[in-house]
Formats: C-alpha cells, structure tokens, sequence
C-alpha cells in the first residue's frame, strides 16, 4: 500500500514537473512570436492606412506630380520632389561618408598604432550611441550659418534664388553623412578586422607594399561585411527624421544642392500634427513608401549576410 | 618609383580621412559640452520650465524619461529574452526559425519614425491609448525587442555546451537548468544587451512624437505618480529637438550636455561588463 502511494506521489510530481516543462516552452515561444507578429501588424497598418489614398487621389497624382499644396482650397498632393530628395539625399551623404569611413576603420584596424587606436575605438563607439537629434543640432549651431555665408557669395547676383538662410540640402546631406560615420567606421573595422592573418602575410611575402595589401587583398576580402556597414548606413540615412528636419529647411522643392527641400521623413515629422483626412492619408502614403524602401534595404543586407554565412 | 608615389598618396588618404572623421567627430562632443556645460546647474535639474516663478529646469523630463525607460524594458526584456531562448534552445531549425530570424531583422531595420506612425494608429487609436507614456512604451519595447533578442542570443552562445549538458545529465529538466545554469551564466551579456536598449530609448525622439508627446510638467500629488503612465510625457529627447525648434539653444545645450553625460556612464557600465564577461570566461 505504502508503495503504491509513493508511486503515486512520484508521478504526480513528474506530471507537474512535465506541465512546467511544456509551458516553459509555450511561454518562450509566444515570446519569439512577438516579432513576427509586430512586423506583420506593421506591414498590414502601413498598407492599409497608405494605401486608400493613393486610390482617392490618384496614384499619378501623387507619386508622380510635384505640387504640395495639402491645405489649398484645391489641394495637391504630388510627392515626387519628397522621393527625389531621399534618394538624392541619402546618395550624396552615402558617397561621402562611406569612403571617408572605410578608410578610418583601415586607419583604425591595420595602419594606427595599438595605443591610438585603443584611444580612438570606444570614442567612435560611444558617437555611434549619441542621439541623432544632437548632429541636427549642431548641423543647426554650425553648419547653417556657413551655409548662409556660402549661399550670400554664390547667390550674390541671382535675381531669382530663394535664400533660405542655409538649411538647405547640403546641410542635410553633410549632417546625415557625419551620423553614419561610426556606425560604417565600428563595421567595416570589425569586419577588416576578421580577415584572416595569414592572407595578410602571404601577401607581404610575395612582395606587396602595406599598402597594397591593404587595398588589394584586406579590403576585398573583407568586403561582404564592409558592403553590410554600407547598407547599413544608407538604411541610418534613409530613415533619419529629426536630425535633418533641423536643418534641411522643410519647404518641398527640386532637390539641388542650395535648395530647402524636404525628405519623406520630415514630411511626416513636420506634418503629422496638424494634418487631418486625405492630408493625412497622404502622409501614411509617404510612409509607406518610406517603408517599402527600407524593405528594399533590408532585403539586400539579408542576401549580403546569407553570402557571407556560405563563403 | 611610380609603386613607392601611389603608396604614399593612399596612406596619405588614410591618414586625412581617419583624423578628418575623428576630429569631427570628437570636436561635436568638446562643442556640445562647451555650450551647455554653463547651463547646468541644480536649478535647471531639479525644477520644471514655468513662466511664473521663472524658472527653466527639466526635471518633469527626466521622471518622464525615467518612466519611459523602465516601461519599456519591462515590456521589451522579458519578452527578447524569451524569444532568444526558444530560438536557442528549444526551436528546431526550420521554416519557424527562419521566420522568427527575418522578422527580428526586419524589425531592427525599420526607422523609428514608421513605429511612431504605427504606434500611434494602434496603440493610439485603434487600442485607445491616446499620447500617453504607455503608448510610447509600447511603441519603444518593438522597436528595441530585436535589440536584446539578438545580444541575449550571442550570450546564451557563449556558454559552454558542458555547463547544459552536465546539468541535463543530471537529471534536470529544461526550464530548470535555463534557469539555474544557462541564463545566470549569461547574465553579463543579457545586461550589455539591455544596456544598449536602454541608450536606444533615451535617444529615441522620432518615435515618441506622436506617440508619448510632448508634456514636461511634474505630478502634482502622490496619485498623479500612478496617473502619469496614462499622460502625455516628453523625454530629454523629446525637449532637446522642440527647445532646438522653438530656438531655446541654451536649454538644449543643457539637456543635450545632461543626455550625453548619461550615455556616457551608461558605456562605462558596459565597458565594464564586457570586461567581467571575458574575465569570467577564462
């Protein structure tokens, strides 16, 4: 009798050490959910709330005219000088701070001396964790008004510029590239980082000169993970709102370089507080353009990433 | 000849991009902290902007901050911890998998302004939140999930496979040895994760917009503590870019000065950990 109550008591105790077991793991694996199910709400939100005003509009309307009126008693919402300064944008700023960046991480990783680059790696570490909003705010303190200097001298006959005091694209474009040095700089230095040293040294036996192993074998063999700090960055450029919003000027116009202009992001920062019906289903257009752009961007890095795991 | 000339012109751009890009880069922190330093004082941390008594503080975005921050982690860690220990532990890989890996970096690479935007359509409006600090919360805890998911992943990596398999062998069940051996042995590199987040969300502004506002005042009694979760409520963040706007430079120079002092402690925290995670290592 005896026995059979210790049995008992045994396997009940197993029985509950089991349902622990088994909600441990349902528990864990409600949580790996919680992405999967953010990206898909946030993919069915941006379409559904971006969408229905393409179709109100018009999708030539919107995406291929260049007027902004939102609040006119006829209003008119083209988007194409928003798009085409993104792209512009985020390109001219990717063009300068992406070599300027590649060759710090080769100054850091193979050229500086231990003790500099021990100085110099967690200063660049600690800016890649600075708030953006703080390089719009110096953009603002100190790039504007050389901007404005700059504009004065060029413009100094024009009869027909807008001056606009020097938030313009180029104060947004050298503000977005100077806030995707660290991030560009800490991964192309990891990655250079990881190039195995014997490469480095059959190369120097050869006869090669540092500098030519560094451009001719570290750097192309570390290139898928300098090509994902590129990507990277150009998503960081893509998606910035509130550093350029500062500086860029804000009024929706041909991106050229002493132009104001207005980028998809700060479209929506700038507006989105007072806008309301088709106005502001426009702005959900705008983002959802920005998100199938960043789509775009992400579906790269994870083609780079996925090669670089098979090589 | 001609090999020797081309060398010295690439060392050469070596040399004046890295210094070009460093002495920026640290000129931005010497400009900051010459501008706002003069602003910091006891009075401008410990009181609120009022044109009454005359006064410019931020101390209602500090608790405001305070409140967003531990918000948010109470939402966002438990749940990236969760998802790194099945991904870890108990997924086989697969389709699943697969899934649960693209969206975490899907979600990583989305810009903080498209989570304001859904933030404020559904847990503003559809689930009725309003701008209120748990809204923005909510928001903050998506966007900084793939965070701690993906350092939580890295340091249950780095512990050694005799550790689990000698606890299994003895006897315990799963839950019980990721509790007791694997997630105590991961722990440094869990809180170097959370510590990230932690910078995230304090520099966090385009998404806590038009999700948890713009309001800057104190509770006024003991209940509006409890209420404030419910309230609108600006971070330092938040405060920098609208003072920038409105042209108030000193107080964003002051708060940006309080922010980067902050983020700079917080590095030497980690700095820390990581030390003690490869010491405990050897």
């Amino acid at each position: 009798m005896r026995q059979i109550d210790s049995i008992l008591y045994r396997s009940s105790q197993v029985s509950c050490a089991q349902a622990i077991e088994k909600a441990a793991e349902m528990i864990f694996s409600l949580c790996a959910f919680t992405a999967v199910g953010a990206v898909f709400s946030i993919t069915l939100y941006m379409i559904a709330n971006g969408v229905p005003a393409v179709f109100q509009a018009g999708v030539k309307e919107i995406l291929f005219t260049t007027v902004w009126q939102p609040t006119a008693t006829e209003p008119s919402f083209g988007i194409l000088y928003v798009i085409l300064t993104s792209i512009i944008g985020t390109f001219l700023a990717v063009l300068l701070g992406v070599p300027v960046g590649i060759l710090a991480a080769v100054f850091l990783a193979e050229v500086a001396p231990r003790r500099l680059a021990a100085v110099v790696r967690p200063a660049v570490e600690l800016l890649a964790g600075i708030p953006s909003v703080i390089y719009g705010v110096l953009g603002m303190m100190i790039l504007n008004p050389l901007m404005y200097r700059l504009e004065q001298r060029i413009f100094a006959d024009s009869q027909t510029h807008q001056f606009t005091g020097g938030a313009n694209l180029l104060s947004a474009v050298f503000v977005l590239a100077l806030m995707i040095l660290p991030t560009v700089i800490n991964i192309s230095e990891a990655a250079l980082l990881a190039v195995p040293p014997e490469l480095k040294a059959s190369s120097l036996a050869l006869g090669a000169s540092p500098v030519q192993t560094i451009f001719q074998v570290t750097i192309p063999a570390a290139r898928s993970g300098i090509l994902a700090a590129v990507v990277l960055g150009v998503g960081r450029a893509v998606g910035e709102a509130m550093a350029i919003s500062l500086v860029s000027g804000n009024s929706v116009n041909l991106p050229l370089p002493f132009h104001s202009v207005r980028f998809l992001t700060t479209a929506i920062v700038s507006e989105m507080g007072y806008a309301g019906g088709l106005h502001r289903q426009v702005l959900f257009t705008i983002g959802l353009v920005l998100f199938v752009f960043i789509m775009i961007i992400n579906g790269i890095l994870s083609s780079i990433l996925k090669g670089e795991k098979r090589g | 000849m001609m090999r020797k000339l081309k060398d010295d012109v690439l060392l050469c751009l070596i040399y004046l991009a890295a210094f070009g890009a460093e002495f920026l880069l640290l000129g931005i922190l010497v400009y900051v902290f010459v501008k706002g330093f003069p602003y910091v004082d006891l009075q401008f941390l410990t009181t609120v902007t009022s044109v009454l008594q005359g006064t410019v503080g931020i101390a209602g975005n500090m608790v405001n901050t305070i409140y967003i921050v531990v918000l948010t982690l109470v939402i966002a860690v438990p749940i990236g911890i969760g998802s790194a220990i099945y991904l870890n532990e108990y997924a086989r890989p697969g389709k699943m998998v697969r899934l649960i890996t693209f969206t975490t970096q899907t979600l990583a690479g989305i810009p903080s302004i498209l989570f304001g935007l859904f933030g404020m359509m559904f847990f503003g409006i559809t689930l009725g939140l309003g701008y209120s600090i748990l809204t923005g919360a909510l928001t903050l805890s998506l966007m900084v999930l793939p965070l701690i998911t993906r350092n939580t992943q890295e340091a249950l990596l780095a512990v050694p496979e005799s550790y689990k398999s000698g606890a299994l062998s003895m006897g315990a069940g799963k839950w019980y040895m990721i509790r007791t051996i694997l997630l105590p042995s991961a722990m440094p590199g869990i809180v170097t994760g959370v510590l990230l987040a932690v910078g995230r969300i304090m520099g966090e502004s385009a998404a806590l917009l038009f999700t948890a506002g713009s309001g800057y005042l104190l509770p006024k009694s003991a209940g509006g503590w409890f209420h404030k979760v419910a309230e609108s409520g600006g971070t330092l963040t938040i405060q920098l870019y609208l003072s920038m706007s409105k042209a108030q430079y000193d107080v964003g120079f002051g708060i940006a000065v309080v922010l980067l002092c902050i983020l700079f402690c917080m590095n030497l925290i980690m700095k820390f950990f990581a030390k003690y995670t490869t010491e405990s290592q050897r």
